[in-house]
């Protein structure tokens, strides 16, 4: 195997590249199509036949993709390197079932959508995320990522079990509203909702890119990585933190959306190598452009109908990765 | 620099007996000091202690006078190197890689790799052998390249010591002799080194002290002539062991097959040229 750095030199210029692609195509499809030249007058002048589409529709709402798209894969990243295991992702902390129940239980006592729902599911899953981490973290004793990996699945499942047992009893549209929720979507982008989303992401994407590596050295073991000279607990702390508050921004704007933080770092690992420092950004603009995409497709097969984005992002996601993944071993 | 153990007693939690029990250690610089003992017999968690990463139950460690727990880790790193008997990466890094997360202490979050990390990290790997291995993948090395790797991210740190916990376990012949004269030439450059090995014999001949270890009490400590004694290696180990000499004095150990007598040809060899290596 040669050096991933010598192999794809041009990986980030291109991603950088596709990114930029990629949020140009999601101005254009939509329900209504546009051309290059209509959305270029659109963002020229504010008074051209497309103006609002385009610049109260459309731009929000591939921005807040591609923000969504990319801080899920980040976290699913640092996850990954946290815990030492690619099967790692965004929700593995509780994160899915605390949001989960949040957001069913304000369907359910009929708070208003949109804000309340999405605030919420906010709190759901940074509580699950603290329920977890007392867990993994039992009697002051060192904090043991088993623990904490078994902690988000059991805390996953009982919040789980309670939303479930929740959706049976409720009318057919709560289900219906619950469960489209759950699988997420960018129906309410807006500028707001961008900008809400923008200021509490970046510290953590922030805090993230400065523990680029120490998550080389979390990943090489615990022992190992406290003789190289990080403060391993610290450390993990730190990356619980910005992954929980990075996950339940996403959350709190879009729904649950599946998929992203699993595997686009699974696939960018191959592309650029193991280093956060390179890998991080990689994936932000891989996962920003793959859900940008995945979420025009969502929103034009079934037009003027709109497909949960969490549905495209498997349907689309899984056979590409599942190709990936036999390359990758013959 | 000097790291200083006086009266270490480590328990882990739900162990019935101490792993390591009132044992005193000093390490300083330009000295190599060897540290033997039964599998158990709480060698690692010497290692552990002396790191500070795991809780005393007794005792204190030091380095230059300040408790070890006191150091923040990366200022610790950039001092002390050290080599963990177990190590499973979680992703395929290159060598080349491996080995730069070595500068962590030097580089911290952000700083920019500079030239002198470069030439920190192609020295570090000419010294163990493995200058060629740079761009491979660490999932396609041998265990004893691995483990060269390893004690090549170690030496990267420029560390002023330097910890091994058995560093020669996948290691061929050659390779182990390499790697102990390399230790050696590292201690004449000032460098103190303390290194756990079951290789009694290489101990024997590079060692300047040792220390051996018996179910979490130090048993004895002084030069290897002084320490490794038939008498006190059979009962440490239970199994015969003989002791000859090396024709430079140094002792030679020899564990007998059952029934064997104590005694071998090897004592009565004259010490010739032809016996230099």
């Amino acid at each position: 195997m040669t050096s991933p750095t010598a192999r794809h030199p041009f990986a980030l210029p291109l991603l950088l590249l596709a990114g930029a692609a990629a949020l140009v195509a999601g101005v254009l499809l939509g329900p209504v199509s546009l051309s290059p030249a209509e959305v270029f007058a659109a963002l020229v002048r504010g008074d051209s036949p497309s103006a609002g589409i385009v610049r109260q529709l459309r731009l929000p709402r591939v921005l807040l993709a591609f923000g969504v798209g990319g801080s899920l894969a980040v976290a699913g990243a640092a996850l990954q390197a946290l815990v030492r295991n690619p099967l790692a992702e965004p929700w593995l902390l509780g994160v899915s079932g605390g949001a989960s129940l949040g957001a069913v239980l304000a369907v359910i006592l009929g708070l208003p959508a949109g804000v309340s729902v999405a605030g919420c599911a906010t709190i759901g899953a940074l509580g699950a995320v603290a329920l977890v981490y007392r867990i993994g973290a039992v009697a002051g004793r060192r904090l043991d990522t088993r623990v904490l990996l078994l902690a988000g699945v059991v805390v996953s499942f009982f919040a789980g079990a309670v939303t479930t047992a929740m959706l049976v009893v409720v009318d057919p549209f709560t289900f219906r509203t619950a469960t489209v929720w759950l699988f997420g979507g960018f129906g309410g982008a807006s500028w707001s909702a961008l900008r809400q989303f923008a200021i509490v992401a970046v510290l953590p994407l922030g805090l993230l890119w400065w523990l680029a590596r120490a998550l080389d050295l979390l990943a090489l073991g615990e022992e190992t990585a406290a003789t190289l000279g990080i403060d391993v607990d610290r450390t993990r702390r730190l990356v619980i933190l910005a992954t929980a508050v990075l996950t339940a921004a996403t959350v709190a704007v879009a729904g649950m959306i599946g998929f992203v933080g699993l595997v686009v770092p699974h696939a960018f690992r191959w592309v650029v190598g193991p280093m956060h420092r390179r890998l991080l950004p990689a994936v932000f603009l891989a996962g920003g452009a793959f859900t940008v995409l995945a979420d025009a497709v969502a929103r034009t097969v079934l037009r003027p109908a709109e497909l949960p984005v969490g549905v495209v992002t498997a349907l689309v996601g899984v056979p590409l990765f599942a190709l990936l993944l036999r390359r990758s071993v013959t | 620099m000097s790291l200083r153990a006086t009266g270490l007693t480590v328990r882990y939690p739900g162990a019935s007996v101490p792993a390591l029990e009132d044992v005193s250690f000093a390490l300083g610089g330009g000295e190599l000091v060897a540290i033997g003992g039964p599998n158990g017999s709480g060698k690692t968690s010497l290692l552990r202690a002396l790191l500070g990463l795991v809780p005393l139950g007794a005792g204190s460690v030091t380095l230059d006078d300040r408790p070890i727990v006191a150091w923040p880790r990366r200022a610790l790193a950039g001092a002390i190197a050290a080599l963990p008997q177990r190590e499973e990466p979680a992703f395929p890094l290159t060598v080349h890689d491996a080995v730069l997360l070595g500068r962590w202490a030097h580089l911290g979050p952000v700083a920019p790799v500079r030239a002198a990390d470069e030439r920190a990290i192609a020295e570090a790997m000419s010294r163990c052998d493995v200058a060629d291995l740079g761009p491979r993948g660490i999932e396609t090395l041998s265990g004893g390249e691995w483990q060269r790797v390893r004690v090549a991210r170690a030496l990267a740190a420029s560390p002023r010591l330097l910890l091994l916990d058995e560093p020669t376990a996948a290691l061929d012949v050659g390779h182990e002799m390499a790697l102990f004269e390399l230790l050696r030439s590292l201690v004449s450059e000032g460098l103190g080194v303390l290194v756990i090995t079951h290789q009694l014999n290489l101990a024997a001949r590079f060692a300047d002290r040792m220390l051996l270890l018996d179910r979490g009490h130090a048993v004895a400590e002084g030069t290897p002539r002084e320490v490794l004694s038939a008498d006190r290696l059979s009962a440490l180990f239970g199994w015969p062991v003989a002791v000859e000499r090396w024709h430079d004095g140094s002792p030679l150990l020899v564990p007998l097959r059952s029934g064997e007598p104590p005694r071998g040809p090897l004592a009565n060899l004259p010490p010739t040229d032809e016996m230099v290596p």
